[in-house]
């Protein structure tokens, strides 16, 4: 058996940022594995330790540069990894999900996995929409924000709980092959061991271009043609001073207020 | 080609409140294309739903009547014929964990455009969409270059659709193909039921990311005491397992509504603030000046929270 996860490597702004043209400047930009990704990272790499006969395999959409990321995968504990890359694609953020989902369609295609695993959404561009997209495309079943899984080897079907609003989950059988995108908290991602990171190091790290797949993308209806900070709309009363001082002025007003009376 | 098409959204004998509010997106695009709002409701009690749904601004509503709970296999079927039947240049469902489970897969079908999680629309030639980027730290355009679009609009961003319309109310014999059913809902499960009500307290300590370790945690709890109130958290404290899910504030967790919420180390994501928005008084600890937290707080202190919480407790005798 074996399992595909989608891994992206995310860009963080810092507190303070500039931007330009339709992006935020890279300099104060800091680029790590999504989060959602590391919890669909850690699912994976719990079922191939309960099971002999699953295999890893992740695949990352970057520049050279995501190689690090990459490798922080396979010291969690994937087998090994795909990179599919092409120099025209630098500098562009792509938007479309259709788009992300094409790119990834090739690989499933190659690789034929069982199960998908796919983050709920990237933390930087928060679409939340390639990995059904990508399941509609290659003509797998899916489902959406999962956050237990329980895979029933005999039976072949996986039973998942889909976090709903509300605290409500939805309790949801989905035969394989499937696409199920995952929500944090689904397990406990685990910090990559020396041993790990040294033995990630020889994994096997495929590169592979969209062409090499058979991949031609089309031009996306969908563009970014502008970014801005937003206006602060805030008019928060802050307190000033040491924290002694703010902590006396909120403390007398939170007694004003009947608290801790 | 210029109707719009709403997908409205219920669970367990209601309609969500999104409903309502993608019948007012809806009713924007419309009057931008000069067409009509169709609202479509899926599966369920659809004629009472149906009743509900015909707000002023909604030209028609088609039920369609298979099921009773969401099955993303039903909607994408249903969504995808009603489409067509109409000829919807824009379809507009909620960006929410249902909408976000069949949306991008009727867009696949028909081979459209999707953009997820809209706040705003710029409409005139063409249709702009403007949603955040980098976890809300920026504002993007998203220009869409086709006659035809589906949209997914973030919950609380347009007002509910209020009023009685005129819609006409016709049943849509959708064709559904059940082989294609892949997936099936068991049921449900109530999460975070647990000895603490965070939605019964006056007084909320709320802590985020902020705390860093789970060994920090005392600091919380002891203002908490030192106040008489109750702790809850932001998500991560609960995917950690630092709190119980009970304590969870959120679009996921609780919707609490207190008289004072103190929130603690908490950034303020859109999730976030959808669970804690009702309270009376806000009160933000946090040393990111620029943390969304601030947009509505009513009060707040910028500082190291390690500083600050200690210096309150003491101020309480604690």
């Amino acid at each position: 058996m074996k399992i595909l996860v989608t891994v992206t490597e995310v860009a963080d702004a810092d507190d303070e940022f500039e931007i330009s043209g339709t992006s935020i400047a890279d300099q104060y930009l800091t680029y790590d594995l999504n989060e959602w990704d590391d919890y669909a990272i850690e699912e994976a790499v719990q079922l191939s330790e309960e099971h002999d006969d699953i295999e890893v395999v992740t695949v990352t959409f970057g520049a050279e540069r995501v190689e690090e990321t990459i490798r922080t995968a396979l010291a969690k504990g994937a087998d090994r990894a795909i990179r599919v890359w092409d120099d025209s694609f630098e500098g562009k953020t792509i938007l479309d999900p259709s788009q992300k989902a094409e790119l990834l369609a090739g690989v499933v295609e190659e690789e034929e996995p069982d199960l998908v695993l796919s983050g709920v959404q990237s933390g930087d561009v928060a679409i939340g929409a390639t990995g059904v997209a990508l399941a509609e495309k290659i003509g797998y079943e899916w489902a959406a924000v999962v956050n237990q899984l329980d895979l029933d080897r005999d039976s072949g079907v996986a039973s998942v709980h889909r976090e709903l609003e509300g605290g409500v989950e939805e309790l949801t059988d989905v035969e394989p092959p499937a696409v199920l995108t995952i929500q944090t908290g689904i397990n406990e991602p685990r910090y990559a061991s020396l041993r790990g990171i040294r033995q990630a190091q020889s994994k096997p790290l495929d590169v592979v271009s969209p062409d090499d797949l058979g991949v031609e993308l089309e031009e996306s209806a969908i563009e970014l043609t502008e970014l801005v900070e937003p206006e602060s709309e805030s008019d928060t009363e802050l307190f000033e001073g040491s924290p002694e001082e703010t902590a006396g002025q909120l403390a007398e007003f939170l007694r004003e207020q009947g608290v801790g009376a | 080609m210029s109707d719009v098409l709403v997908v409205a959204e219920h669970r367990r004998g209601e309609l969500r409140d999104v409903s309502y509010e993608l019948l007012t997106a809806g009713r924007e695009l419309a009057d931008s294309t000069g067409g009509d709002v169709h609202a479509a409701v899926i599966s369920g009690d659809v004629d009472s739903y149906a009743e509900d749904l015909n707000r002023e601004g909604v030209d028609a509503v088609h039920t369609v009547e298979y099921g009773e709970e969401f099955n993303h296999g039903v909607y994408t079927q249903a969504v995808e014929q009603l489409a067509d039947e109409i000829d919807a240049q824009y379809v507009v469902a909620g960006n929410t964990v249902n909408g976000l489970d069949f949306v991008p897969a009727v867009a696949e079908r028909l081979d459209l455009p999707l953009v997820t999680d809209a706040v705003a629309f710029e409409t005139g030639d063409g249709l702009s969409v403007i949603r955040e980027l980098y976890s809300g730290k920026t504002e993007g355009t998203v220009e869409v270059d086709s006659e035809e679009a589906f949209v997914t609009v973030r919950p609380g961003e347009w007002p509910a659709a209020e009023g009685t319309g005129d819609a006409a109310i016709e049943a849509f014999d959708a064709d559904i193909d059940e082989s294609e059913l892949d997936t099936t809902v068991n049921g449900f499960e109530e999460v975070g039921s647990g000895d603490v009500d965070i939605t019964e307290a006056d007084v909320l300590v709320s802590v985020g990311r902020g705390i860093e370790e789970e060994d920090n945690l005392p600091i919380i709890h002891e203002l908490a005491d030192a106040l008489g109130a109750t702790v809850s958290a932001s998500r991560p404290i609960v995917d950690n397992g630092w709190l119980g899910q009970e304590r969870q504030v959120g679009q996921s967790g609780k919707k609490v509504t207190p008289d004072i919420y103190i929130a603690i180390g908490i950034s303020g994501a859109v999730q976030h603030v959808a669970g804690m928005k009702g309270a009376d008084t806000i009160i933000a600890i946090n040393n990111d000046p620029s943390a969304p937290i601030y947009d509505i707080a009513d009060y707040g202190i910028v500082d190291d929270l390690f500083d600050v919480v200690p210096a309150l407790t003491e101020e309480f005798g604690g």
